[in-house]
């Protein structure tokens, strides 16, 4: 039986609140200031590395070079980045005995660790890679655990001298995005699945994450690439 | 009528779900309202994406499909037209059985559940039984 033309005008009215709302939230999401996500397993095209290959410290005539594959969300790389990374730099980089290469390997199971990397990232472009690299690092604890990373991550970049608006466009564009699945996929070639995942001089190293043991790596490649 | 309506407002919901977790993969809505953050870990691990295509985007092209279906069947030239319904019903079967599938790479490999996948899940079965119900009774419709 055909519906009434009282009753097909009550479902189009209903239909059209609920797309106009609908319609509505959306419009909201899309045009809030301030909120960013950049989407993961992209497809990396040639222009996106252009050369890159992590984020360096150190002498570029340094004797051994440790590249880091990394997660911003991994609790170990936090306590890592946090309570090991300054003895080593101290002890061993800022000396020119060892030179830190770091790149990202967000793990797919950390909801905001592209994110981070991205802020990172954009961050790099000013020059304040280091800086909110160490802040991010050491905020884990803050923004892990809310539901909304980016303007925590954004409050970092402005505390560490960081032009916001270039920021924003940063991280809007999503321009990273790709230079970090390269990163990623550099990673899994090598075999990294885990994080963090150390290869010194270019092999795998299985020892202790602590600053001494690196620096008996450290004093044993570079004994070996003396002789 | 009533199936086809429920049905039509059914399919705007779960088109406006899709919508909005498709938004997410893009990028353009910063982090999803999820609660637990188990949606970012499902819409962000490898298995969001189906033969190359984004799950989230099939969600929207499906719905999409569906709402246009249901609106087609309201008018009143095609209200009495059985093909529709059962296209309807055959559209919605495949996606509840695409949501079974999807339900299982949540529970057993990516440990992970989405509320609004959650909430798609129940959209295209209500689809799946209204469009049923539909079929069921449009033979009353057309002797009366």
């Amino acid at each position: 039986m055909a519906a009434t033309q009282a009753g097909m005008k009550r479902f189009y009215s209903l239909f059209a609140v609920i797309a106009l709302a609908g319609l509505g939230v959306l419009g909201y999401l899309l045009t809030r200031p301030a909120t960013v996500s950049i989407p993961a397993n992209v497809t990396v095209q040639a222009s996106d590395t252009s050369g890159f290959k992590g984020y360096v410290k150190g002498s570029a005539t340094a004797p051994v070079e440790i590249t880091e594959y990394a997660d911003y969300q991994c609790p170990f790389c936090q306590t890592f980045a946090t309570l090991q990374m300054p003895t080593i730099e101290e002890r061993l980089i800022n000396t020119g005995r060892l030179r830190w290469r770091y790149r990202d390997f967000p793990l797919d199971q950390h909801p905001f660790a592209v994110l981070a990397a991205h802020s990172a990232a954009c961050a790099d472009e000013q020059g304040k890679y280091w800086d909110q690299h160490q802040r991010i690092y050491e905020g884990q604890g803050d923004w892990a655990a809310s539901g909304n990373a980016a303007p925590i991550f954004r409050k970092y970049a402005g505390a560490a001298g960081v032009d916001l608006g270039r920021y924003d466009a940063c991280m809007r564009a999503g321009k990273y995005a790709g230079r970090i699945q390269a990163d990623k996929n550099a990673g899994v070639a090598l075999g990294v699945s885990s994080t963090p995942t150390l290869m010194a001089n270019g092999r795998l190293y299985r020892g202790r994450f602590d600053s001494d043991a690196i620096t008996r790596l450290v004093d044993s490649l570079a004994r070996q690439s003396n002789k | 009528m009533i199936y086809r309506m429920s049905a039509a407002l059914l399919s705007l919901a779960g088109l406006f779900i899709s919508a909005y977790l498709y938004l997410y993969k893009l990028g353009k809505i910063g982090s999803l309202a999820c609660g637990t953050g188990a949606c970012e870990t499902v819409q962000l691990s490898p298995w969001s994406s189906f033969a190359g295509v984004d799950v989230a985007l099939i969600g929207v092209l499906g719905y999409a499909g569906l709402l246009a279906l249901t609106l087609a069947a309201l008018q009143p030239g095609l209200a009495a037209r059985r093909w529709l319904p059962r296209l309807l019903a055959a559209l919605a079967g495949v996606g509840v059985l695409f949501t079974v599938y999807l339900t299982y790479l949540e529970l057993f490999v990516i440990h992970a559940i989405c509320r609004w996948c959650v909430a798609s899940g129940f959209v295209i079965l209500a689809i799946f039984i209204v469009a049923l119900l539909d079929l069921r009774r449009l033979p009353r419709d057309r002797t009366s």
